[in-house]
C-alpha cells in the first residue's frame, strides 16, 4: 500500500431523529469536536476545514460561521454545496489537500436540523431545488423525480415492488441493531406494500427519513496519524461522476455518474468489485440503491432486486449493504445523510459495530449522491 | 378559491434564454433550438449548443408529437397549489424532434399512462397567470 495515501483518523455521528433542542450550529459543534476527539486531537491541530450547507440555517460562509463559533483558525477552509453528494466530496477534497501536503488534518463536517427546524415545510423546500421554469410549474416532487428512473427500471429490467420492499425491510432490521438509529421498529414486506403511495412506484417506506443530526470525519496524513488512538482507515481511492442537474437532462435513466465514480475509486485502489466486503450506498429511495448497485457494476442488470429479495444485503449476507440502516432507517440529515454512510464504513473496518459487524471486513465502499442521480462520489476504504 | 396567492402554481419567469420559448407557448407553439453546426436539437433553450458549444442556433417549432419516456403518478404534492390535482402525472416526454422535456400528462386518467405512450403537446391556461404552460395529452 502506498504510504502517501490519506487516512481517516476520527469519526463521529450525533444522535439522529427529532432533536428539538438542537440547532444547525450545535449539531456541527458536537459532530466536529466529536471527530477531533475520536482522533485524540485538539481543535488547534486541525489545519483544514471543509463544510457543507444547511437548509434550516442557510449561510453564505457556513465554514467560517462554524470556525468562528468554536474558535478554529484553519489554514484552508471551504464549503461545498452539491446536495447529497457533498459528504463524499468533502472527503475527496480532504484527500487531495492531505496528499498534496497542504494540510495534515482536515475536518469534513456535515449537519442540519431539518426535521424540527423545517417541520412540514421540508418537502416544499426540497422541491424548490427543481428548475424554476421547467420543473417547478409541473409539481415535481423529489420522489417523483427519482421515480422516473424506477419506472423505466420496472418496465425494462423487471424491478418489482417486492425487490424495493426487501431493501426497506433489511435496512430497518439493520437500524434496529444501531443504538442511535432514527427508526428501529421492525417492518414487514406487507407494511411496505400497504404504506401510502407518494409518487408511483415509491411508497412512504421506500423513501428516506427526514432527521436532525450531524456527522464528521477527520482526514489525516498517514504519518500524522501514526500515533493516534484509533485504528486508522486508509482512503484507498475516491472517484466522482457528474452528468446533469435536472432529471429531464440526464443522458440516461438507467446509468448515472456512479458508474464512472465507482470505476475510478476501485481503479485507484487497485481493487475489483468482488474485493468489497461491505457497501454503504446513498439510499434516498429503495429504488435508488438498486439502480445504483447495477450501474456501479456490483450486480448485472435486473439482478440487484433479486439479490435484495434473496437476503444478500443482510449483515451476514453475501454482500452486506447499509449496515447502519441507511437514509431509509438510520437517518437522513441533509448532507450528513451521506456522511453517516462514511462513518459506518469506518466503524466496520475498525470492527466497532457490535452486532452489526460484518465479519472480517477489510474493504468498505461508500457512496454519496446529489441532486436527482446528478452528482456522485465513491470511495474505497481499507483497514490498515 | 384557486385565485388566492398561496394556491397559485409556480409561474415561470422568462429570461433572455427562454423568452421565445414562453412567448411561443402563449401562441400555441412549442419552440426549441436546433444547432446549425452539429444539427442536434436542445431543450431547454440557451445561449450556446450544449452538444458542441456552437453559437449558431436556430429556433424551430416542434410538431408537438412525442412519447412518454417515463412518468410517475404523484399522490403527495410537494406544495399546496398541486394538492387538489393529486393524483397527477409528472412525465418525461421524448419529442419526435429529438429532445426531452418534463410536463404533466393531462386530460386522461393517470392510471392509463404508460411508458412509450404517444402524446401531443397542449398549452394549459392556469388561474392567476397569463403564461400558458406546455403540457402533454394522450393522442
Ligand atoms: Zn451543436
Amino acid at each position: 500500500m502506498s504510504s502517501k495515501k490519506a487516512v481517516i483518523s476520527g469519526v463521529y455521528d450525533t444522535k439522529v431523529g427529532a432533536l428539538p433542542e438542537s440547532t444547525c450550529m450545535s449539531l456541527h459543534t458536537e459532530a466536529g469536536l466529536g471527530a477531533i476527539q475520536d482522533a485524540g486531537l485538539k481543535v488547534s491541530d486541525v489545519d483544514g476545514l471543509l463544510t457543507a450547507y444547511s437548509f434550516t440555517s442557510p449561510q453564505l460562509m457556513l465554514g467560517a460561521v462554524f470556525a468562528e463559533y468554536v474558535g478554529m483558525y484553519p489554514k484552508v477552509s471551504a464549503s461545498i454545496s452539491m446536495g447529497g453528494a457533498t459528504a463524499g466530496l468533502l472527503v475527496a477534497h480532504a484527500v487531495a489537500l492531505v496528499e498534496s501536503g497542504m494540510c495534515r488534518h482536515v475536518l469534513c463536517l456535515t449537519a442540519d436540523n431539518r426535521m424540527t427546524g423545517l417541520g412540514d415545510k421540508v418537502q416544499a423546500a426540497l422541491a424548490s431545488v427543481g428548475h424554476p421554469q421547467y420543473e417547478q410549474p409541473y409539481g415535481m416532487s423529489v420522489p417523483s423525480a427519482f421515480a422516473q428512473a424506477a419506472q423505466v427500471y420496472m418496465h425494462e429490467f423487471g424491478l418489482t415492488h417486492e425487490h424495493m420492499a426487501a431493501v426497506a425491510v433489511n435496512q430497518r432490521a439493520n437500524a434496529a441493531k444501531h443504538p442511535n438509529a432514527h427508526m428501529k421498529k421492525p417492518i414487514t414486506m406487507e407494511d411496505v406494500a400497504k404504506s401510502k403511495m407518494v409518487a408511483s412506484p415509491l411508497r412512504v417506506l421506500d423513501c428516506c427519513l427526514v432527521s436532525d443530526g450531524g456527522a464528521a470525519v477527520l482526514v489525516s496524513a498517514r504519518e500524522a496519524a501514526r500515533d493516534l488512538p484509533k485504528t486508522a482507515v486508509e482512503i484507498m481511492g475516491v472517484g466522482e461522476g457528474h452528468t446533469h442537474e435536472h432529471i429531464f437532462m440526464a443522458p440516461s435513466l438507467v446509468d448515472f455518474g456512479c458508474k464512472d465514480s465507482t470505476a475510478t475509486a476501485l481503479g485507484k485502489a487497485g481493487l475489483k468489485h468482488s474485493d468489497v466486503d461491505c457497501a454503504h450506498i446513498y439510499d434516498c429511495f429503495t429504488s435508488t440503491l438498486l439502480i445504483c448497485l447495477e450501474s456501479m457494476g456490483f450486480y448485472g442488470r435486473g439482478d440487484a432486486g433479486k439479490a435484495a429479495l434473496a437476503g444478500e444485503f443482510a449483515i451476514d449476507g453475501r454482500f452486506p449493504v447499509n449496515t447502519n440502516g441507511g437514509l431509509l432507517s438510520y437517518g437522513s440529515s441533509g448532507a450528513a445523510g451521506g456522511m453517516f454512510h462514511v462513518v459506518e464504513a469506518v466503524r466496520q473496518l475498525r470492527r466497532e459495530c457490535g452486532e452489526r459487524q460484518v465479519k472480517d471486513a477489510e474493504v468498505a465502499f461508500a457512496h454519496t449522491l446529489g441532486g436527482i442521480f446528478s452528482g456522485h462520489c465513491s470511495m474505497v476504504l481499507g483497514r490498515l | 378559491m384557486s385565485d388566492t396567492p398561496a394556491l397559485i402554481k409556480p409561474i415561470p419567469v422568462p429570461d433572455a434564454d427562454s423568452r421565445l420559448y414562453w412567448e411561443g407557448a402563449n401562441q400555441g407553439k412549442f419552440m426549441f433550438q436546433r444547432c446549425l453546426s452539429c444539427g442536434k436539437a436542445q431543450f431547454y433553450s440557451r445561449s450556446l449548443c450544449s452538444h458542441c458549444q456552437g453559437k449558431n442556433l436556430e429556433w424551430q417549432a416542434a410538431k408537438g408529437l412525442g412519447k412518454v419516456a417515463s412518468f410517475s403518478v404523484v399522490h403527495r404534492a410537494p406544495i399546496a397549489p398541486f394538492a387538489d390535482d393529486a393524483p397527477y402525472v409528472v412525465a418525461l416526454i421524448d419529442m419526435d424532434e429529438g429532445f426531452r422535456f418534463m410536463c404533466n400528462v393531462i386530460h386522461c386518467d393517470p392510471a392509463t399512462v404508460r411508458i412509450g405512450m404517444p402524446v401531443r403537446t397542449v398549452f394549459e391556461e392556469r388561474p392567476g397567470s397569463t403564461q400558458k404552460i406546455p403540457q402533454a395529452e394522450p393522442m
